[in-house]
């Protein structure tokens, strides 16, 4: 390691925000020619401390040298202008502006605007590291790839020599994985130095050479990735040895629960959504959902719970006792009534399900208001409830009376599950419930998903780790843009064997 | 017959002060500021115009005036009066945060009320008969036209025939539109209207660049209370004169998707629908006159419900429009 020149140090960095520290006195080296990963939970600070070196937040206290100087970083032009380039975890990107529009946003090039210079320059680029990008292509036309792409082309367009990237893998495809890897490697080859801040274990094992892990904001270990294990990184993360398998019992006694037929949605600008999608959810069972984000996954669980408009197509709800009801065409309020429980955790946390600038009690409410005879509230019982999930959960809340905005994302969602559990539901319909969530969190949910489908429940879990969905779930239902790929038993199933079902109709074995 | 050599000259003139405002609130619109204040920065655009040259007016007479401070006086005396109502309220909106649609709307009862109170105390130092004031020395300097425009006919009529400031107007316009597509500070300034954290992320000073959309569009909206005093109206200012051009021109921003070259042949079209009346065959029911005096608006009604199914999205409005912008929100 000493042979190799600092790009970046960093000194004593403190960051607070309110009472909460975010990042306590910590020191932290980047390195030319190198992939470092931070490592750390959700909360640890590992983003805070690269959004300082990125411009976002100034630090409280510290101080941040660049190339050996020391340095003031008060904005993001700062950073640019020190070769620091961050790509965010939410792309900063402009929707209606071309790739090459919005790569030279901001910039202050002489002359007037040349957007053909512009592409031609952006051109040389992608050939330098093996991307792939339209410089005329607009961005909402874009796939999630594709926009991140076009963030990694940007920030080089910039001459960054230091890249930061926030979980770069959360939303991309294993295949898509493979590629973004492959670029960074030619990068490191080239000198640039590389953070990548994940919290997948495999993946900083794959891609760095070097790891650095916080906890709680504090500095914990810097490993060299060859000389350590899974095992080591997770118990220095965590601050404890954490049992790292999703414990997968049987189903008990799987019985058809809702059974889907030929269910075919549009979205209101008259786009195919779904597309004769059939399938049988068994209680006692999780059924995994896989899919490139955006592949019908969110229409059809609201198609279930009643909130999507179907175009054809039946939906099954059977009871214990063997009798059937369709659910297309009732309100979202019988269907939750009649036990269906969905806790959809959309990509701004906050979007469905819990309101933000409500507490702990009223949130849990919004479930139950309907109930009692009273005029007026009850509120007694939605903090008893709110109380247990707090305790059952291991939310970190300074209380239940403390506005859901205020909580990080790991415990707004345990809250929403914690909720929707609590409910006794006999359908349980999840989405993304531990997106940016850490790895203890994650393993808290993933046994609570257990739990609910020991006690019979049909939990539908659609997920992006494929990963965890071959460790977690029984079956697995793969999408394609809306159509059903396929369907894999999770026990034999192989990830690259989904991940070619999810870019192409019934992936490599078209026969399935 | 009907006779589109008087008909079209007119429907320009009454589409100049449509142009001007549907240009300042689309550069404002486009850095992510809704504002409903334009009726009222344009009224008071019209007022500050209408002191400077009544002062103007006051201290020398006709025979000694000179174009350049017929025309200089008012004009810098609109852009001042246009330019405070902006920054009003940018100070407002961006440094304080307020709530855009409240603010605005406050702008424009102010401004109207700000332009009716000293257009009623300029009519009382006149000591006039009816309750106007003529400006019509000054009002000669704005409406003069090319000198050779009366020779040449129908054409000279239809395209020369109007004062400098309706052909400020279209070069406005046009200047606008080529601004925000092909240069940095146009592409810039609509990054800021879409999306200001990834525009702040790429180091553009969000603050600057809205209060320079704002304010340069407040002024620009200004112009176009000026010309409707000094050219359309013949330099007549009676109270509450303008009407409702404002807020036609806030709904062409609308009708023209947020191009300033759309604006031009827009404003037209709105134009030419509010003087339709004026060309129905004499002897005609005059309560057929009110329902033809109703077009504007009803066009600009359905024009709502056709730009509300939106499917492209180059078609939609600024997509942060009307949202204040905080850098450390977590």
């Amino acid at each position: 390691m000493n042979n190799k020149t600092a790009a970046v140090q960093m000194r004593n960095i403190t960051k607070t925000f309110g009472s909460v520290v975010a990042n306590d006195k910590v020191n932290l080296d980047i390195y030319k020619g190198e992939v470092l990963a931070l490592l750390g939970e959700n909360g640890s600070g590992k983003t805070t401390m690269m959004n300082m070196l990125s411009g976002i937040y100034f630090p409280d206290e510290g101080e941040i040298f660049i190339n050996g100087q020391p340095t003031v970083i008060s904005s993001p032009k700062d950073a640019f202008d020190h070769g620091i380039g961050m790509i965010h975890q939410h792309f900063k990107l402009v929707d209606v502006l071309t790739a090459a529009e919005n790569i030279v946003l901001g910039l202050k090039e002489e002359g007037r605007l040349n957007i053909e210079a512009v592409a031609a320059k952006v051109k040389k680029i992608c050939d330098a590291y093996g991307f792939e990008v339209d410089p005329y292509q607009k961005i909402y036309n874009m796939s999630v790839s594709q926009k991140q792409t076009v963030e990694i082309v940007k920030v080089l367009y910039r001459g960054a020599d230091i890249l930061i990237l926030d979980e770069p893998t959360a939303v991309l495809t294993p295949q898509e994985t493979d590629k973004l890897f492959a670029v960074l490697r030619n990068m490191r080859n080239d000198g640039k130095a590389v953070v990548i801040i994940t919290h997948k274990l495999h993946e900083v094992e794959d891609i760095s050479d070097r790891v650095v892990i916080l906890n709680h904001g504090k500095f914990v270990g810097d490993l060299i990735t060859a000389q350590t294990s899974a095992q080591e990184m997770t118990n220095m993360m965590v601050g404890r040895a954490v049992e790292l398998n999703i414990n997968r019992p049987e189903p008990v006694d799987p019985r058809p629960r809702v059974e889907v037929q030929g269910l075919t949605v549009r979205s209101s600008d008259g786009i195919l959504k779904l597309d004769d999608v059939t399938f049988t959810a068994n209680s006692g069972e999780i059924l995994g959902i896989a899919g490139i984000s955006g592949c019908g996954q969110k229409e059809l669980l609201e198609a279930i719970a009643g909130l999507q408009r179907t175009e054809s197509g039946t939906i099954r709800y059977i009871r214990d006792d063997g009798t059937a009801e369709n659910l297309v065409g009732k309100d979202p309020l019988e269907i939750a009534s009649m036990g269906v429980a969905l806790s959809f955790v959309p990509e701004d946390r906050l979007g469905m399900g819990l309101v933000g600038n409500m507490d702990l009690t009223d949130n849990m409410m919004l479930r139950s208001f309907r109930e009692g005879p009273s005029f007026l509230i009850n509120r007694k019982k939605p903090r008893l409830l709110a109380e247990k999930v707090v305790k059952d959960l291991e939310v970190n809340t300074p209380g239940v009376s403390t506005p859901i905005r205020r909580l990080s994302g790991g415990n707004v969602q345990k809250v929403l599950l914690g909720r929707e559990i609590a409910s006794s539901p006999t359908v349980l319909l999840t989405a993304y419930a531990v997106r940016g969530l850490d790895i203890n969190s994650s393993y808290t949910i993933y046994d609570l998903l257990t739990r609910q489908k020991q006690a019979g429940v049909a939990v539908i879990y659609v997920g992006e780790d494929l990963d965890v969905l071959l460790e977690l779930c029984d079956r697995i239902l793969v999408l394609c843009g809306g159509k059903v790929s396929g369907l894999v038993d999770g026990k034999t199933a192989e990830k690259h064997q989904i991940g070619m079902m999810m870019t192409k109709l019934g992936g490599e074995a078209a026969n399935e | 017959m009907f006779d589109l050599v008087s008909f079209i000259p007119r429907a320009v003139a009454q589409s100049i002060p449509l142009l001007y405002g549907a240009t300042g609130e689309i550069l404002t619109e486009k850095s992510g500021n809704l504002n409903l204040g334009i009726p009222g920065i344009m009224y008071v655009g019209g007022i500050c115009g209408v002191i400077g040259a009544f002062l103007h007016e006051q201290a020398v007479p006709a025979d000694e005036m000179t174009a350049l401070s017929a025309i200089g006086i008012p004009m810098l005396a609109s852009l001042i009066g246009s330019l405070l109502m902006g920054l009003l309220y940018c100070f407002l909106t961006v440094t304080l945060r307020a709530n855009q649609n409240v603010t605005g709307l406050a702008i424009t009862t102010f401004g109207v009320g700000f332009g009716n109170f000293f257009g009623g105390s300029l009519i009382k130092l006149t000591d006039s008969d009816v309750p106007s004031i003529a400006l019509s020395a000054t009002s000669n300097y704005f409406r003069q036209a090319l000198p050779f425009a009366d020779g040449l006919g129908w054409f000279g009529r239809i395209f020369l025939s109007y004062g400098f400031l309706a052909y400020l107007a279209i070069i406005i316009a046009l200047a606008s539109a080529y601004v925000l597509k092909h240069t940095r500070v146009g592409l810039h300034l609509r990054a800021v209207g879409e999306n200001p954290a990834t525009a702040d992320a790429a180091g553009i000073n969000i603050a600057k660049y809205k209060y320079m959309a704002t304010c340069l569009g407040s002024m620009i909206a200004g112009l176009g209370g000026l010309y409707y005093v000094m050219d359309y109206a013949c330099g007549v200012w009676s109270n509450d004169a303008f009407g409702d051009r404002g807020w036609l021109a806030i709904a062409l921003v609308i009708f023209t998707i947020w191009k300033p070259n759309m604006a031009i042949p827009a404003s037209i079209l709105f134009g030419g629908l509010y003087i339709l009346y004026l060309y129905l065959p004499t002897g005609m029911n005059l309560s057929i006159k009110e329902l033809y005096k109703m077009l504007p608006y009803i066009v600009t009604i359905i024009v709502l419900v056709i730009t509300s199914m939106r499917n492209k999205r180059e078609n939609q409005p600024p997509e942060s429009l009307g949202l204040p912008y905080f850098r450390e929100e977590r």
